[in-house]
């Protein structure tokens, strides 16, 4: 560090050499360049894979840009006709509202919910039993996708693993794709994302010193109220840094939805990943689509600006 | 570090979708020699793998130091028509030779993905051969030669004799309107309750599908006939009538009687190969409309070899409305090779199209794949004519045949008919208010000038 001014001086010099102050500012700026190099690989990665993405999305929203025909390969600019079709089209706002049960039901209430209990649970839990839950829990997570996907899909299918099982009782499933196809992907999801949350909250958990519980324990608190008023403020940030992570992983879920209903039938599941792919890809119209993940895009930026301030807050 | 992570979690969530937009050409094959070819390969359909491995084998022998290298696309149809699009962005990743299916031939002439072969037909002995309706599907709105065709194809009903006999249903049959279709339904549903009697196709699933085995035979057996989809007179798109309603209104009745399969099964889009593989063969299904090539998934080596067909199927033309003229309804399509406007090497990769379209590959495709002949020494080579039971009558509907209006709109347009039939089936809407839906989103589509209402 050069501290500068700030140093302590055996002799109190009273008058400052002027000049000796400026050549110190600009040995300082020169050192926060030359320590600013390390950061500009960083930078320009950042720029190229992050910034670079997000100003195309923006531009080709606002082009005709198209997958064959004449604006294939010269797409006009168009304005922001394709955000004025965009948001008078009925399937938009059913599209909204899907992606928004789909996020809140499957990240924020259930993935996390469950993920916390689990984690609570095998805090408490045998080593024994720990070992094998965990392991079940997290081989969900570790499939790819479209494994986890086609397994979902076997699972909730007409003649599927869930009908039979209930066949076994005696009753008669409906097909759960075709009645009920949100409710199915929802499960699927929460099945495959939880032990996600379960990991980390597992990791936080551990963390939290034992002295602090025990110590409540001596105050007389009872478990819920250990739990409510000690453990889960100490594990807030991890709770909000998980939500952000699954919040913003759900919004923009694509295979597991596409695999297992395709968006139907009659677009009862068609969330906007979906609706940016069909009408991208499906339907030729790149330029449309580009508008709907813009709009997602957008959306994502909202809910990270929340989780940001809500992490910010406890540090005061 | 966390808003950091929150941002590229946001990119990754969009970064499929911009990674297209406006990719620039650039790049040289160089070096050797080599020729991509694109097409489809599934299970049910090897049908070009066979001719283009054998056709591999053939141009490789045939032009030293050039390497054929076949890119199969496992895939429905619309992921491998997507596939294509995309790799036709850029000359490093868009293919030489590829499968191109006529409804997407004009608008991606117009976008320069395919490369304009009227100098290579023009030299080219074989092209006598090509009727004219095929020379006619490979062209381009400016009239050139794009594409070759493989071969064509027709609908029919495909009927499974013993159940239409149980139900004491005269075979062959032959239904004149709409209303045989519906008795003969009834006839099975109440004789034979676990059959399903007649299907149609319909819904987005199937896709494009639905639509050619499906609505279409319907629609262009109402009074409009030919132009009740596309009025071609005025090169407009028809709104408004009155055969739009009531084909809704018959897809309405077989679903909702439950003549035709459940809804959640006529949407999963492998419901075909049920039809093909399981239903006919087991004797769950009395009839459904299918394309000619139907007997190539039941002939020794197809996909669901099935020796029994020949004599337990029956092949008829779909009826009109009431039994107008022409009396029978049927639309074709077909699939066609291009050559890439980007190949590094155009010449070769026309020859390679022609040897793979040479007389001898295309009549072992032709009969392989059931298709129906383009060229005429194919069509009357006696194996061609004696591959299976049903090849006159299925060539015999060229004469009441309807071909889709290949616009640049036309994908889009095919998809609000396969969201209209899916409402239908869903029960989403009535008949009248599918149509409506469907008028509006026309108009959208290609704007008030481009639609035209009538009755």
């Amino acid at each position: 560090m050069t501290a500068g001014a700030l140093s302590p001086s055996p002799q109190p010099k009273l008058r400052r050499d002027p000049e000796e102050g400026s050549r110190r500012s600009k040995r300082r700026n020169l050192v926060t360049l030359v320590r600013m190099i390390p950061l500009v690989p960083a930078i320009i990665l950042m720029v190229i894979f992050l910034v670079g993405p997000i100003v195309w999305s923006l531009w080709g929203s606002l082009t005709d840009a198209s997958l064959t025909g004449r604006a294939a390969t010269n797409p006009q600019f168009i304005g922001v006709d394709n955000y004025t079709r965009l948001f008078a089209d009925p399937l938009f706002p059913q599209s909204v509202w899907l992606t928004v049960v789909f996020t809140l039901v499957s990240a924020v209430i259930a993935q996390t919910g469950l993920g916390l209990s689990l984690a609570l649970l095998m805090n408490k839990a045998n080593k024994k039993v720990g070992a094998v839950v965990g392991t079940i829990i997290v081989a969900a997570w570790i499939l790819p996708e479209i494994v986890a996907a086609f397994v979902a899909y076997a699972f909730f299918s007409k003649d599927g693993t869930l009908n039979q099982i209930l066949a076994m009782f005696g009753m008669a499933g409906p097909n759960w794709l075709y009645s009920f196809p949100m409710l199915a992907v929802i499960c699927a999801n929460i099945w495959r994302g939880a032990a996600f949350s379960m990991m980390i909250y597992q990791a936080a958990l551990n963390d939290v010193p034992p002295e602090v519980t025990e110590a409540a324990m001596i105050d007389g608190a009872g478990g819920a109220k250990r739990l409510l008023f000690v453990t889960l403020p100490m594990i807030k940030q991890t709770i909000t840094t998980t939500l952000m992570l699954i919040t913003l992983q759900t919004l923009s879920l694509f295979t597991l939805i596409w695999v297992m209903t395709g968006g139907g039938p009659s677009n009862n599941s068609t969330t906007l990943p979906i609706l940016a792919y069909r009408e991208a890809f499906r339907f030729s119209d790149i330029g449309y689509g580009t508008a709907i993940a813009t709009v997602m895009l957008a959306v994502g930026a909202v809910f990270s600006i929340v989780y940001i301030r809500a992490l910010r807050a406890p540090k005061d | 570090m966390r808003r950091k992570v929150a941002i590229g979690i946001s990119a990754i969530a969009i970064g499929a979708m911009i990674g297209l937009v406006g990719c620039s050409a650039s790049g040289d094959a160089g070096g050797d020699k080599v020729l991509k070819i694109s097409y489809i390969k599934t299970d049910a359909f090897t049908a070009l793998d066979t001719l283009f491995t054998s056709v591999k084998t053939e141009f490789e022998a045939a032009h030293k130091g050039v390497t054929v290298k076949l890119q199969p696309v496992a895939g429905t149809d619309d992921d491998y028509k997507t596939k294509l699009a995309l790799s036709q962005r850029s000359a490093e990743t868009a293919p030489d030779v590829f499968y191109e299916d006529t409804t997407a031939l004009r608008s991606d002439a117009e976008a320069g993905f395919l490369l304009n072969l009227d100098p290579y037909v023009a030299k080219w002995a074989d092209w006598s051969q090509f009727n004219d309706a095929a020379k006619a599907a490979g062209a381009g709105d400016d009239g050139s030669v794009y594409a070759v065709s493989l071969g064509t194809d027709t609908r029919a009903i495909w009927y499974r004799q013993s159940i239409f006999k149980a139900a004491g249903l005269p075979v062959p049959w032959a239904p004149t309107s709409w209303k045989d279709i519906l008795d003969a339904a009834a006839a099975i549903k109440a004789s034979q309750p676990g059959v399903v009697p007649f299907n149609l196709y319909a819904g987005t699933g199937t896709g494009e599908g639905s639509n050619m085995q499906g609505f279409y035979e319907l629609l262009y057996g109402t009074a409009l006939g030919g132009d009740a989809l596309y009025d071609s007179q005025s090169s407009k798109w028809v709104t408004g009538s009155k055969g739009f309603v009531d084909s809704l209104e018959f897809l309405h009745t077989l679903y909702s009687q439950n003549y035709a399969l459940t809804p959640a099964q006529a949407l999963d889009p492998n419901i075909w190969q049920e039809v093909f593989g399981t239903m006919f063969p087991k004797g769950t299904l009395g009839a459904t409309v299918e394309g000619s090539y139907t007997p190539s998934f039941w002939v020794k080596g197809g996909s669901y070899a099935w020796p029994e067909y020949a004599a337990e199927m029956g092949a008829v033309a779909f009826p009109t409305q009431n039994g107008q003229k022409p009396g029978g309804v049927s639309m074709s399509g077909g699939w066609t090779l291009a050559v890439g406007a980007k190949s590094a090497n155009p010449d070769l990769a026309f020859d390679f199209l022609s040897m793979a379209l040479n007389k001898k590959n295309a009549l072992s495709y032709d009969n392989e794949n059931s298709q129906i002949a383009v060229r005429a020494d194919v069509a009357a080579d006696p194996s061609y004519t004696a591959a299976n039971p049903f090849v006159g009558a299925v060539t015999d509907l060229v004469s009441v045949t309807h071909f889709r209006p290949a616009t640049t709109d036309y994908n889009k347009i095919s998809v609000e008919v396969q969201r209209a039939t899916e409402s239908i089936i869903t029960g989403a809407a009535t008949p009248k208010e599918a149509a409506a839906a469907y008028d509006a989103a026309i108009e959208g589509i290609v704007g008030a000038d481009g639609v035209i209402k009538k009755n």
